[in-house]
């Protein structure tokens, strides 16, 4: 998958944005530009963290996700609940009642992500022991890192958990789960949907990357469902006791979730999408204190933080754990004679390739030559990074100038 | 061939938390020219193992580095004390460092040996009382 050609979830509604600079200096890899009165997103840097979203006070910013009418086109529909989901409601004292609420709403099963998140974190700590393994592993759960890392963070590429995520896990283990108890149903009739808390899981599940294809079939945002769900919620009901996760799988919602499932602490747990960039820069500075682990979350406080729950993360965070105050540490296992190996279904071969996406030019010569004059032009703009112009800083205008996308006369400070 | 680019840093001294903006800044400027990620990383480390020397030693100095078609050189520049004994100053492990900054988590004593091991040619001139410059060097070719 080219970065040209990858269909993001983060996208404009050019009718409702003004053309403020809100989401222009609030993105990390500095993906927009306000031109003709509004934002533009540029697709090959956007990394689908939901920054932009989050600080938009027009709407102007949408997650583009499904509807839940879209899986009225499968016979059978399994709901793939992430467990920040849990974390959504007041007074939730068991999480049988949101699984029970999904059934109501139409789904014919459903499969918790959270019980494949105790799969994934049995199988991390078996990976941790595997030789020759390139140390610290960073967590490949949040789709927004396996992208940042692929585009700037290259030299860390190694690093990155050849494990599925969770949701990956959960869709194949659903979908095995669907056709033993109904082997009348074939393929196409199942269909698998994650109730999403951001937009980068559903460009992950649109994407895929490098050579793997996500086996989610549709993802739906989470605070969509969640007033359906509230309405079908009931305390009244005597509900059926399916829920199959423990401690671990419920905490994989928020960050450091992932890593103490590890038993081991000798890890990193950074969250916010600011502090993990800082985080991988002393990575790839080699100022890091020897950790095994390193979980990293886009989102502040982790999923629980993405742009689209419902409640305040922090909130959110303190509901899961009184959820999660009496559940057993894990209800998932992994066989005796698992012990010793990886199932080829929890793996992925290789990682989104490197793209030098910032790379001025492909000769090296016309590089410098380009680099040289953004230098001489960002000495002459007046260096307060108003973003008048349109650019986050005056150094991106320079770059935009050099690279003949915007002009001098575009800074509103010297034409004074 | 083009004329070498020059990136010039000012580092602060007794300023922990700035120091590796140097090195930040210069491995954006290096992926902007396209170069391989792993030269990308042995000059970040490299420089940012000088940058906290100079932040812990010397009071902060500058940086300079210097870009060609053929190699990459980073000069460091310091006014601090001046390095007494080289050799020592090289081996793994070996620090001046204060027990304040060893709390902090530097001083391991692997500074200049990782800036050696990083770059394919390091240079130490250093006058005690006058100051300190290194010169590194990765290739390109």
């Amino acid at each position: 998958m080219t970065s040209n050609t990858y269909e993001h979830s983060v996208r404009l509604d050019v009718t409702r944005c003004t053309g403020c600079t809100n989401c222009l200096r609030r993105c990390p890899t500095e993906a927009i530009r306000i031109k003709d009165g509004h934002a533009h997103i540029d697709d090959a840097r956007c990394i689908d963290c939901g920054e932009c979203i989050r600080i938009c006070d027009n709407k102007a910013k949408k997650a583009v996700v499904e509807k839940l009418e879209a899986m009225e086109r499968f016979r059978y529909k399994i709901a793939l609940p992430a467990p920040s989901l849990y974390g959504q409601f007041d007074n939730l004292d068991d999480v049988d009642y949101v699984l029970d609420g999904l059934l109501k709403i139409g789904f014919d099963e459903v499969f918790e992500v959270s019980k494949a998140a105790e799969l994934v974190s049995a199988y991390t700590r078996q990976y941790l022991k595997t030789e020759g393994i390139k140390l610290p592993v960073i967590s490949s759960a949040c789709p927004v890192i396996v992208r940042l890392i692929a585009l700037r963070f290259p030299s860390l590429n190694e690093n990155v958990m050849h494990m599925l995520p969770p949701m990956e896990v959960a869709a194949t283990l659903a979908r095995e789960r669907a056709k033993e108890k109904h082997p009348e149903l074939s393929d196409d009739e199942i269909g698998v949907c994650f109730i999403s808390p951001c937009p980068a899981k559903a460009s992950y599940v649109k994407n895929g990357f490098a050579d793997y294809e996500s086996k989610v079939d549709v993802v739906i945002s989470m605070s969509d469902v969640y007033f359906s769900l509230i309405s079908k919620m009931s305390r009244e009901d005597e509900v059926v006791s399916q829920t199959e996760s423990g401690m671990i799988g419920i905490g994989w919602a928020s960050s450091g979730g992932e890593a103490t499932a590890l038993f081991n602490d000798e890890y990193l747990a950074a969250d916010g999408i600011e502090n993990v960039i800082n985080v991988l820069e002393h990575l790839e500075n080699g100022n890091i204190p020897p950790v095994k682990f390193i979980e990293l979350d886009a989102c502040t406080a982790g999923c629980v933080g993405g742009v689209l729950t419902v409640q305040n993360p922090y909130i959110a965070k303190t509901r899961l754990l009184s959820l999660r105050r009496y559940l057993p540490v894990s209800r998932n296992f992994l066989m005796p004679d698992d012990d010793e190996y990886i199932p080829e279904m929890y793996l992925f071969n290789d990682l989104p390739v490197y793209k030098p996406i910032t790379q001025l030019s492909t000769n090296m010569a016309e590089s410098m030559r380009m680099m040289a004059d953004i230098q001489r032009l960002n000495n002459s703009l007046p260096g307060i990074d108003c973003g008048a112009c349109g650019a986050p800083s005056c150094r991106a205008l320079a770059e935009d100038i050099v690279k003949g996308h915007a002009k001098l006369e575009d800074c509103k400070i010297l034409e004074k | 061939m083009s004329d070498a680019l020059v990136f010039h840093f000012d580092v602060d001294g007794d300023n922990f938390t700035s120091a590796g903006q140097a090195s930040t800044q210069v491995k954006r400027n290096l992926r902007q020219l396209g170069l391989p990620p792993a030269i990308i990383r042995r000059v970040s480390i490299a420089m940012y193992e000088g940058e906290i020397n100079m932040v812990i030693h010397a009071d902060g100095g500058t940086a300079d580095v210097m870009v060609t078609e053929e190699y990459i050189e980073i000069i460091l520049k310091d006014q601090g004390p001046g390095i007494a004994n080289v050799e020592q100053a090289m081996q793994e492990g070996f620090s001046t460092a204060t027990d304040s900054i060893r709390s902090l988590g530097f001083g391991a004593g692997m500074g200049l040996p990782n800036m050696k091991r990083y770059t394919d040619s390091m240079e130490i001139n250093t006058v005690l009382g006058v100051g300190t410059t290194i010169t590194m060097r990765v290739n390109l070719a």
